[in-house]
């Protein structure tokens, strides 16, 4: 079982290594080293599948990584169970179609290697993550999973967007991972260990106090937040749309961000013994879905409309985990991960063939590009949560547990999202598919079959997920399975009415124009301009920098050079000046130095005599 | 015999003219002039404490015989210096030369 | 053992001496003769240090590879050599950036190359053996007295080398930090006196005044003495001020062995001197000194945002970790020693690296101000490369060893005081803001006109600066030296099994291993 753990772990390493140093010249070469690889990952993890659905529970496998003669256990390890047997299926997969589809998108880019290099060095990471098996590990493959997609949105380096989006993806991670790294600093001084089986038996046995618990909780959420793009952290991931939409699909979507799920799921031992941190969990995250949801409703780059999207899901994702809907969490995070990478890859499908981002010089595809559409489609229902894709199996279980955890306000907010994310997709949908042709004199065509054919692949799961609604149920739960909802209609029929009423405002509104609706447009411009500019928060946070941190560094840096230094220099010039003054004394005349000489003798001899 | 209270106050005359004489002279030359007076001065004493203390021994007159023969040397070097002072700054003047003023 | 033993030791010095001699006995003329003479002997020393990391026992307890022979015993002193882990790996850090340092400036030699412009290759290569001999002499000295001498001869050079050869306001940098560190010095030499007198014992020899114990009344008087005087040369807040003007002012291999090399004696001293002959004096004054530490942690990193002069940006950077390395000294446990140590080694690595990538972008656009660069890692990208694995490294990415020295150093920190550490780790996330703002500075966003590849620019055409990127003369010790932070990132027990024992052992001297 671990040979295949290590195997999926060490492929896309291999396969890093080989293209960084032996195929820097042949691209196909790379790009075939680079599948093959994944394509090791993805068998391996399906046979881990395989083996952790046959011998369900948790299979551990540590070796020590740094050895200290006092209490503290740093240790290097796969813990594999249905979680992140789970986990990995999802990023070896959606990997290895994003790896393919890339050989059509980036065709013909001059840094093709390093775009295959990075994309496994990322695969490498992720993986890594996902099997840690102690909280030290997965911090070092977190840090090295936003190297990597680092290093991706950077893609086009020489575009100062890409570049500044690169470092502000970086920098607002990290700033969440301190919190993180924190975290993991008081449960090793306190339990001197950072093992996530050791921890749950330590911290059951009452090895640290409630307010630390909610403390050590509510600093790593900060650092799941950051990763998760939750609010007030969320401000890189529209930025990062930056890198090549590939990579948008795979990191910025489907795998990356959902690594803070992932943590706040793997630590939930943890977090479900505070209920600050749970309840700070389900409110960050509704906030976040309402207030990113509410952003995508007035966004023109079809990009960040799905970033702003994803941020959305993510939240829910949170929320449901706060609620203590630790299955449909998950749930949702994987069938996110099937829709919203076929959303992204069917955005770089229009991106490809048009060469632009704006929805309005879109318009009217549907005829052109067929595949695109119809897979855009079956995501766009997905991400609105209708019946029957799978979207709606996740989105109403978490509904559900919402309204059942008894927080109305939460749920008000989420199914008010849920008409968001109708509308946004269905005017994506409208304007881009349905709308008079805008191209003008570009020719789109339908993309290669490198890369339809994994929106295909995509779209079956999009669709078919929500059959296995059962079967994960039985699988992945936190305490015991969760029990069978009673197939209380009442939330699925708010939500689908909700959802439909928004998609038909949208027809009205994109496809139909009616005059009325856009004789109201002019009164709804202030709330429009605020969401356009993203409630100024990117605004504010520059401020903060710019203004903030830069005041306090030049600052530092004055006083360095002149109070510090100035010090230094200070005691120099005394010195000097101490000097001036004395070096009169030396006249250069050796009559002077003469008298000096005699008056001292005298001198000493008129004392000598006095004290006799 | 010559009372030697007399014979000292003569050297520490000698003295203080030689001193007072090298400290305000202005010409180089004439300061060499007093620092022979100090030599004297000092060779009048050891010649008056050697007759006054113990004459037999002679050693006061030693130092003196041996005080002109470095002296002699001393000026030889001195005014050997002078000259080339003089060469190079066409002047004795004690106050002319400066060189070591900080 | 010790008698039949070959003295690898005593090898080490007398090649960099013998090195010295060799250099300043050729003719002036025959630049390549003493370049060849500079890169073999450091590579002699390279290839010693790595014998001794070989045959060095990991097991076994307390110095290895003793050498005692009596110099002045009417005043007990004996030349004594020996190392333990801690010394062994400073001793292969002062190796590997030798090497790299000795190939950088033979090719800055060459004509057009910033030192070429100079010339003196041979007083340069001889002063910088003497530095090292002296730096090695530190490491290995088992006597005070020794020490002291070594010390002072690794400091000395350094004058000549920054205001001959140096760049920029180098007089006034040179004189700052040659007065800084003689001030530092007699700091440490009144300590060594104090003790010597103090200890009843008549000698000098470290290993006996280390069985007694010294009185506490002088521990307190003294233990402040040798922490403010070794913390000078490792650059403690607010004796700091020399480093960052020096480093600027040095050229690249002098920077090189400074920040890479020479901050760490101070570091070592106190690691070796203060800590297990002043363990009462160390716990008394640590809580203080450790947040004077932390301030040369955040307060670098600040100071380090706000440089306009690439140089500047890495000395200040250097200011910040040698916070962390004293921060984890001030911890006064295993975790914390052992990842200063560690750290001491990363961050020589590290900034040995950033100095020599410095010299080789100053080469080549012949500025150093970040605003005017730009892009570059279109022309150079294994400059860009490299430059991006020192910046991770330094802003404690895992998977290189500067990850692994913050987190041991937080690790055991954080086990002495929580709230400092806290305040420490913010100056990393500091880092990651610097670090990432030099990189987009000179490598990435739009490339500015004024740079061209090779052979683009027409002849006497003054307003384009070709770039090339690095030749085999760069590119081989800047690889040593990236291979260095990442396979010490990927497995550091390489380095950890060796520096524990000694660890423990001061421990053990402070009160056990906690």
């Amino acid at each position: 079982m671990f040979k295949f753990a290590g195997l999926a772990l060490l492929c896309p390493l291999l396969s890093f290594l080989v293209i960084s140093f032996f195929t820097r010249k042949s691209d196909r070469l790379s790009a075939f080293v680079s599948i093959a690889a994944i394509l090791g990952s993805l068998a391996s993890s399906v046979m881990l599948f395989a083996l952790v659905l046959s011998q369900p529970g948790n299979h551990e496998l540590t070796t020590v990584w740094m050895k200290f003669p006092v209490n503290i256990n740093i240790e290097f390890g796969f813990l594999l169970n249905p979680l992140s047997a789970v986990m990995l299926l999802v990023v070896t997969s959606v990997s290895f179609l994003v790896q393919v589809y890339s050989m059509g998108y980036m065709k013909g880019d001059p840094a093709f290697r390093k775009y295959y290099a990075f994309l496994s060095l990322f695969s490498f990471s992720m993986i890594g993550l996902v099997l840690a098996n102690n909280f030290l590990e997965m911090y070092i493959f977190w840090e090295m999973v936003g190297l990597s997609s680092y290093l991706l949105i950077g893609h086009w380096y020489h575009k100062p967007e890409a570049a500044v989006a690169a470092k502000k993806a970086f920098v607002v991670t990290r700033f969440g991972d301190f919190g993180f790294l924190v975290a993991i600093l008081i449960l090793s001084a306190k339990t001197g260990t950072f093992n996530f089986l050791q921890l749950e038996g330590m911290l059951g046995g009452g090895i640290l106090t409630s307010g630390m618990i909610t403390l050590v909780a509510l600093l790593m959420f900060a650092g799941a937040a950051g990763k998760s793009a939750q609010f007030p952290l969320h401000v890189w991931l529209p930025d990062a749309m930056e890198g090549p939409t590939p990579v948008s699909a795979l990191i910025h979507a489907a795998t990356m961000v959902a690594a803070g799920i992932y943590l706040v799921a793997r630590a939930y031992f943890l977090f479900s013994m505070s209920e600050t941190a749970m309840l700070v969990i389900a409110v960050i995250g509704c906030f976040t879905a309402f207030f990113a949801g509410s952003i995508a409703l007035a966004q023109d780059d079809i990009k960040k409309i799905l970033a702003y999207s994803t941020v959305s899901q993510l939240g829910y994702m949170m929320l449901a985990l706060g609620v203590g809907g630790y299955t449909a969490g998950f749930f949702h995070l994987i069938t996110h991960a099937s829709f919203k990478a076929l959303l992204f890859l069917t955005a770089g499908s229009l991106i490809h063939s048009l060469g632009t981002n704006n929805i309005w010089e879109m318009g009217g595809l549907f005829r052109k590009m067929r595949i695109t559409a119809v897979t855009f489609l079956i995501g766009g229902l997905a991400l609105a949560g209708v019946f029957p894709t799978s979207g709606y199996f996740s989105k109403d279980a978490i509904l559900i547990q919402v309204f059942t955890s008894g927080h109305y306000i939460l749920f008000a907010m989420s199914l008010a999202t849920v008409g968001f994310t109708a509308f946004y997709m269905s005017r994506a949908f409208f304007v881009v598919f349905l709308s008079t042709e805008k191209f003008g004199k570009k020719h789109p065509h339908e993309s290669p079959a490198v890369m339809w054919v994994p929106l295909v692949i995509l779209s079956i799961f999009a669709l078919g997920l929500g059959a296995w609604t059962n079967g994960f149920n039985a699988l992945i739960f936190f305490g015991g399975p969760a029990h069978e909802t009673e197939h209380d209609l009442f939330v699925p029929i708010v939500s689908s009415c909700v959802a439909f009423l928004s998609a038909l405002l949208a027809w009205a509104i994109y496809q139909k124009r009616f005059a009325f609706l856009t004789a109201l447009a002019p009164r709804f411009s202030a709330i429009t301009t605020v969401l356009r500019n993203k409630y100024y928060i990117d605004e504010f946070y520059a401020f903060c920098v710019n203004r903030v941190l830069y005041v306090i560094s030049n600052a530092s840096a004055w006083v360095d050079r002149n109070v510090v230094d100035g010090a230094v220099n200070g005691t120099a010039y005394l010195v000097g000046a101490s000097a001036n003054v004395l070096r009169k004394i030396q006249t250069g005349r050796v009559q002077n130095y003469a008298l000096g000489i005699f008056g001292g003798v005298v001198t000493l001899w008129l004392l000598f005599s006095m004290v006799k | 015999m010559i009372p030697v209270k007399e014979a000292l106050i003569l050297a520490s005359l000698l003295f203080a003219i030689g001193i007072y004489g090298a400290l305000t002279r202005k010409n180089m030359v004439g300061i060499f002039m007093s620092i022979e007076l100090i030599f004297n001065s000092a060779c009048l004493s050891f010649v008056i404490f050697t007759r006054y203390l113990d004459p037999a021994k002679l050693s006061g007159e030693i130092f003196v015989l041996f005080i002109i023969s470095i002296a002699a040397a001393e000026i030889a070097i001195g005014l050997a210096l002078l000259l080339s002072i003089y060469r190079t700054y066409k002047d004795v003047s004690g106050d002319a030369i400066s060189l070591m003023k900080g | 053992m010790m008698a039949t033993q070959f003295p690898y030791i005593t090898a080490i010095l007398a090649t960099t001496l013998i090195g010295a001699l060799v250099t300043i006995l050729l003719p002036e003329k025959k630049h390549l003769a003493i370049k060849l003479t500079a890169v073999i002997s450091s590579f002699i020393t390279l290839v010693l240090s790595f014998i001794l990391f070989l045959f060095f026992d990991r097991t076994a307890n307390g110095f290895q590879f003793i050498e005692k022979t009596p110099w002045l015993p009417q005043i007990g002193i004996t030349y004594h050599v020996g190392i333990d882990g801690i010394g062994l790996s400073m001793i292969l850090l002062t190796g590997v950036i030798f090497f790299a340092g000795a190939l950088i400036s033979s090719h800055e030699f060459k004509p057009g190359g910033l030192l070429g412009a100079v010339g003196r290759p041979k007083e340069f290569f001889a002063l910088l053996f003497i530095l090292v001999a002296g730096v090695f002499g530190v490491f290995v000295s088992l006597d005070l007295f020794f020490l002291f001498l070594f010390y002072e001869m690794a400091v000395l050079p350094m004058y000549l080398l920054i205001a001959i050869w140096g760049t920029g306001k180098k007089e006034y940098s040179a004189m700052k930090l040659t007065l800084y560190l003689l001030l530092g010095s007699t700091f440490i030499l009144v300590g060594i006196l104090a003790i010597f007198f103090a200890s009843g014992l008549k000698t000098f020899d470290w290993v006996s005044l280390n069985s007694i114990a010294l009185p506490k009344n002088l521990q307190l008087f003294i233990f402040p003495l040798f922490f403010v005087g070794f913390g000078i040369l490792a650059g403690l807040w607010p004796f700091h001020t020399w480093s960052p003007d020096g480093h600027a002012s040095a050229p690249s291999a002098v920077s090189m062995l400074h920040a890479g090399v020479l901050m760490k004696l101070g570091a070592f001293g106190i690691i070796r001197v203060a800590l297990p002959l002043l363990p009462y004096g160390a716990q008394v004054y640590c809580p203080f000194f450790a947040s004077l530490t932390v301030v040369n942690i955040v307060y670098g990193a600040l100071v380090a945002l706000a440089q306009k002069d690439l140089k500047y940006v890495i000395a200040y950077s250097s200011v910040s970790h040698m916070g962390i390395v004293m921060f984890g000294i001030c911890s006064l446990n295993s975790l914390g020693i052992s990842g200063s140590v560690f750290q001491m080694f990363s961050h020589g690595v590290m900034t040995g690296l950033f100095f020599a990538l410095v010299g080789c972008i100053y080469g080549r656009t012949h500025t150093r101000t970040l605003s005017e660069m730009g892009g570059l890692a279109k022309l150079a990208p294994f400059l860009a490369v490299a430059f991006s694995i020192g910046g991770l490294a330094s802003l404690g990415l895992p998977g290189t060893s500067g990850f692994v020295a913050e987190l041991l150093v937080l690790l055991g920190a954080f086990r002495a005081y929580p709230v400092l550490t806290v305040i420490a780790a913010t100056g990393i996330v500091i880092t990651a803001i610097y670090v990432l703002r030099v990189l987009q500075n000179i490598f990435f966003a739009g490339l500015k006109d004024r740079f061209v590849a090779p052979g683009a620019g027409h002849k006497g055409d003054h307003h384009h600066i070709e770039i090339s990127d690095a030749v085999m003369a760069e590119r081989w010790p800047l690889s040593i030296l990236l291979a260095l932070l990442v396979v010490l990132g990927v497995y550091p027990s390489l380095l950890i099994n060796l520096i524990n024992p000694g660890v423990t052992a001061i421990l053990q001297k402070l009160g056990g291993p906690f």
